[in-house]
């Protein structure tokens, strides 16, 4: 989310600054990295529920995917909309 | 051995007269001085870079909120009033209370509120329009949220003259005792013996979030006893500061009227416009931490038991992080202010507040031509709260 953010990708708003409390820095992860990233906790999960766009079986809050160097080259698609 | 650095001390106020009139060149000094400072003044050290105050907000374990989230430490002495069940407590108590109201305030649910609200909103763009001379506090950041806030609460209709009044003790009574604070406790009690009464279940409407809390007792996820603060909570936190961050994206877009013809030109950055005034004019300026052990704050250390004061207004305007800090671009990306907070205590009802406020604006986007301060500003003083007393504006309409 913050690579977002930094380099003011639209599509991202990140309304929350990145607290999984807005449900608007909503990605679809590209298949081949969903099952490279950590599990979804408990408030992602509830805040998942809320996203605006369509819930697909990749979708995550980038607010909550920490970038590590076993990320790199991450691939992650923008929903329609956030709010 | 290592040599602890002492902290640079900076002999200010920050809740005199003289600085709430103008914050920003102390703001200034006090980012400048270094990371971390001590206020001889209240005995206090404060913090006003962006990274530190941050980093403080995410530390919930070293900077904790059940010693008080204002000057007052509730280990040295009674806080004035029944601490807040979420304000002022930390995790593990803290987190069963914040789903609570995280579930009660979801973007979902003030999804539900937002035809009704932009109906109400409609109307007092109408209003505001056709008298054309209005004061934008009383008539527009005042006039709206209670328009709206009282019934998405669901209180009777009777005795809501107290609610202002009471929330302006709230945010004193965080500050120091000074005479702001003692005057406000002073003529507090008609406010909280209201406030009291209307936190009661058969005082609360079906429907209404307050009836929505107590809802939650049959669920097994708060108790009886504690449901009435829950409500308190919404009563001292849900007003106030909506008014105060409305009224400053009034200000802010009546004082650059570029940026109001942005707005006009596409009213979808309604939303932007008040979240960017929020971070401008930080309508809660200040919040306090306690240290719950000797903590090390680049490379200072901050003995344990002593409170840190966050300037949140600061951090908002802190260069490091801001590009053009004291410009109001409605464009800007304003992810990552700290004028809601941050970390487990950010605002709840962030989303509500946002509502109230772009749905104003954009209705007065659609129907205002220009706008321009038309008289004599003047500020409302608070320990906390940073905001205005009156602000004449005359709006042209639309041809």
């Amino acid at each position: 989310m913050e690579a977002a953010t930094q380099n003011a990708i639209p599509g991202i708003l990140a309304e929350c600054g990145g607290n999984a409390m807005c449900a608007t820095c909503h990605v679809y992860v590209d298949d081949e990295w969903l099952d490279r990233l950590p599990s979804i906790l408990e408030q992602e999960e509830a805040l998942l529920t809320e996203v605006v766009a369509e819930r697909r079986q990749t979708s995550r809050l980038s607010c909550q995917i920490e970038i590590t160097s076993d990320l790199d080259g991450l691939l992650l698609h923008i929903p329609n909309k956030q709010i | 051995m290592t040599t602890t650095r002492s902290i640079p001390e900076l002999d200010i106020d920050p809740f005199s007269m003289e600085f709430f009139d103008d914050p920003y060149h102390t703001h200034d000094r006090l980012r400048e001085t270094g990371p971390v400072v001590r206020l001889p003044k209240w005995n206090v050290y404060a913090v006003a870079r962006h990274r530190e105050v941050r980093a403080i907000l995410h530390d919930h374990v070293s900077f904790c909120s059940s010693r008080g989230a204002g000057l007052s430490d509730f280990a040295k002495e009674a806080p004035w009033r029944p601490p807040s069940l979420i304000l002022e407590a930390d995790p593990p108590e803290h987190t069963r209370i914040r789903a609570v109201f995280d579930r009660i305030l979801s973007p979902a649910l003030v999804r539900d509120l937002r035809e009704h609200f932009t109906s109400i909103a409609e109307l007092k763009a109408e209003e505001v329009v056709s008298k054309g001379n209005v004061d934008a506090i009383s008539d527009i950041a005042e006039a709206f949220p209670l328009a709206v806030f009282p019934d998405a609460v669901g209180l009777k209709k009777e005795g809501r003259e107290h609610l202002l009044p009471y929330a302006g003790v709230v945010f004193n009574a965080f500050g120091p005792p000074n005479e702001l604070r003692q005057q406000s406790l002073e003529r507090s009690m008609p406010h909280q013996a209201y406030v009291q009464e209307q936190c009661q279940r058969k005082n609360l409407m079906l429907g209404g979030l307050g009836a929505s809390i107590y809802s939650r007792v049959e669920l097994g996820e708060i108790s009886d006893l504690e449901a009435p603060l829950l409500v308190r909570s919404l009563l001292s936190a849900g007003l106030d500061t909506t008014v105060n961050a409305l009224g400053a994206a009034l200000y802010c877009l009546a004082r650059f009227p570029d940026q109001w013809s942005r707005l006009r030109g596409d009213p979808t950055l309604a939303r932007k416009a008040f979240q960017e005034a929020i971070r401008f004019e930080s309508p809660v300026q200040t919040f306090f931490r306690t240290t719950t052990r000797k903590v090390e704050i680049d490379g200072f250390d901050v003995p344990a038991g002593e409170k840190v004061l966050m300037f949140l207004g600061a951090a908002n305007r802190d260069p490091r992080k801001w590009d053009r800090p004291n410009e109001y671009d409605i464009c800007r990306q304003t992810s990552g202010h700290v004028g809601f907070g941050s970390g487990v205590h950010m605002c709840s009802g962030q989303f509500l507040a946002q509502l109230e406020g772009e749905v104003m604006l954009s209705a007065l986007a659609r129907k205002v031509k220009s706008i321009e301060i038309s008289g004599a500003v003047r500020r409302r003083y608070n320990n906390t709260l940073r905001g205005l007393d009156s602000l004449p504006i005359t709006l042209n309409a639309m041809d």
